[in-house]
């Protein structure tokens, strides 16, 4: 069973049904019992770092994320539930996130129109571009994002696709099983899907890990 | 790359999709949800339902009408017509749309623009004005060179707002997004107005959406090359078949607009 958490983010009923829609068996929860209890944890997001921080901390969600991304629970993170992973964030002063996945969020760079709405290019990483995560979508395909704000990852071991925008930013992280997508595969046509139902198959192939 | 975006625009009616010359003369085009997942599989970008619906009643038939939509089409889709309070956008926000459009609604009543913005984010709040040209002694006198115009269906009205310090103000106030639809263009199909397009997109920094005047590919690249929009909103030009979204895509491919790339389903 997969939980998606829901702390109030604007994408929740989008992110549940495109995951209905390529099979996921789900549970929509706010409660961080049924978070430790799944089988695959999903963190849709709309809006600002500091808003969602308060809420998942009010849930007493983020006191679990940290214990069931370490334990190896499959875990999928969109937009604001990417960012929310890093160390801090500096969207509306500087403040301390989940600190999951080692980086900073940033502002994009000016010089051109910020937020960041549309389709632009993900491209994979040498060493990340055979992942099953990709199957099927080629490489240099067209993404939905809305965006003022990306995560400056640490470790560039974990980058698994940029995207340029006024800078080259991390598009895509996968860090063991958990994977974080800047933008929202829930609005990204053919190939949001496509990587959702990779996601899926994914889990369901940690899931068999377990249990043999 | 960022790509710039094609987005049809479909004018429903108590659960139809209607278009008509100069927003009057509606024909009847079909069903919008499967309107809607054509223009997916053809490779359109984003949707626009623009609701036209006078009663209540039939307010409720688009909700349902977009439940069914995001059920089936997973690109974005924005919603507008009728919407006067932030209740009603996040009726259409629940039900699955990604943004809501307001038009008339933010000209009588601007904080909406902030009260949307503040309770669902900027990214889901697209203003949309509707301008004409000035007359010369209006130009003269008040040096705006377009005004907003309110009921534009049935009874268009003069606001006496410039247009452009209308589009700063309601970014000011949190609108995401602008669709700048010229009424002199509209309904022509000789282009859109570039020089409103072009002032526009100088002086606001969120995205600008160009509506109100293509007739062909080359309209579109002149909008978004030569306008500087963002994205371009038509509706008749895709809807009775005459040029598909591909044929667009292509043109403006040729001439060096980045595009997205429609996936190729087996």
């Amino acid at each position: 069973m997969f939980a998606v958490i829901n702390y109030g983010a604007g994408n929740l009923p989008n992110a549940v049904r495109a995951l209905q829609h390529v099979g996921a068996d789900l549970t929509i929860t706010s409660d961080p019992a049924d978070v430790l209890a799944a089988d695959a944890v999903v963190l849709p997001g709309v809006g600002a770092t500091r808003d969602t921080m308060q809420s998942l901390d009010k849930l007493g969600i983020s006191a679990v994320l940290p214990q069931v991304v370490a334990r190896g629970t499959p875990f999928l993170g969109i937009c604001v539930g990417m960012q929310v992973l890093c160390s801090r964030s500096n969207e509306f002063g500087s403040h301390p996130c989940l600190d999951i996945v080692p980086g900073v969020v940033q502002r994009l760079p000016g010089g051109q129109k910020v937020p960041q709405i549309g389709w632009n290019q993900v491209c994979y990483s040498t060493d990340a571009a055979a992942h099953p995560l990709f199957a099927g979508i080629p490489n240099g395909s067209d993404f939905y994002f809305v965006h003022s704000y990306y995560c400056n990852v640490s470790d560039p071991t974990h980058v698994a696709a940029t995207t340029d925008y006024g800078l080259a930013f991390p598009s895509i992280v996968i860090q063991d099983n958990l994977y974080a997508v800047q933008f929202h595969p829930e609005k990204s046509g053919h190939w949001g899907l496509r990587l959702l139902q990779n996601f899926v198959q994914v889990c369901a192939r940690a899931d068999m890990v377990r249990a043999g | 790359m960022l790509t710039r975006r094609i987005i049809p625009c479909l004018d429903v009616k108590a659960g139809r999709v209607v278009k008509g010359v100069s927003f009057v003369n509606h024909r009847d085009a079909g069903d919008p949800v499967a309107l809607a997942a054509a223009y997916n599989e053809a490779g359109a970008d984003e949707l626009v339902f623009y609701d036209i619906t006078a009663s209540s009643d039939e307010r409720a038939i688009m909700v349902e009408v977009v439940e069914r939509t995001a059920r089936e089409v997973f690109i974005p889709l924005t919603v507008g017509g009728g919407l006067r309070t932030t209740e009603d956008m996040y009726r259409m926000l629940r039900a699955g749309a990604d943004k809501v459009s307001i038009n008339t609604a933010a000209v009588l009543n601007p904080p909406l623009i902030e009260e949307g913005a503040r309770r669902f984010g900027s990214q889901c709040i697209v203003l949309s004005i509707d301008a004409r040209r000035s007359d010369p002694a209006t130009e003269a006198a008040t040096g705006s060179r377009w005004q907003v115009f309110t009921h534009t269906g049935r009874d268009p009205r003069s606001t006496g707002l410039d247009a452009i310090a209308w589009a700063r103000r309601g970014v000011e106030l949190g609108a995401g997004e602008i669709v700048i639809n010229s009424m002199d263009a509209d309904g022509q199909r000789t282009g859109y107005d570039l020089e409103l397009l072009r002032v526009l997109s100088a002086t606001v920094d969120v995205p600008v959406i160009a509506s109100g005047g293509a007739g062909s590919p080359a309209d579109m690249y002149q909008g978004l090359a030569d306008g500087n929009a963002d994205a371009v909103l038509a509706a008749s030009i895709f809807h009775f078949g005459e040029y598909t979204i591909a044929d667009v895509k292509n043109y403006l491919r040729e001439h060096g607009v980045p595009v997205r790339q429609s996936p190729v389903v087996n």
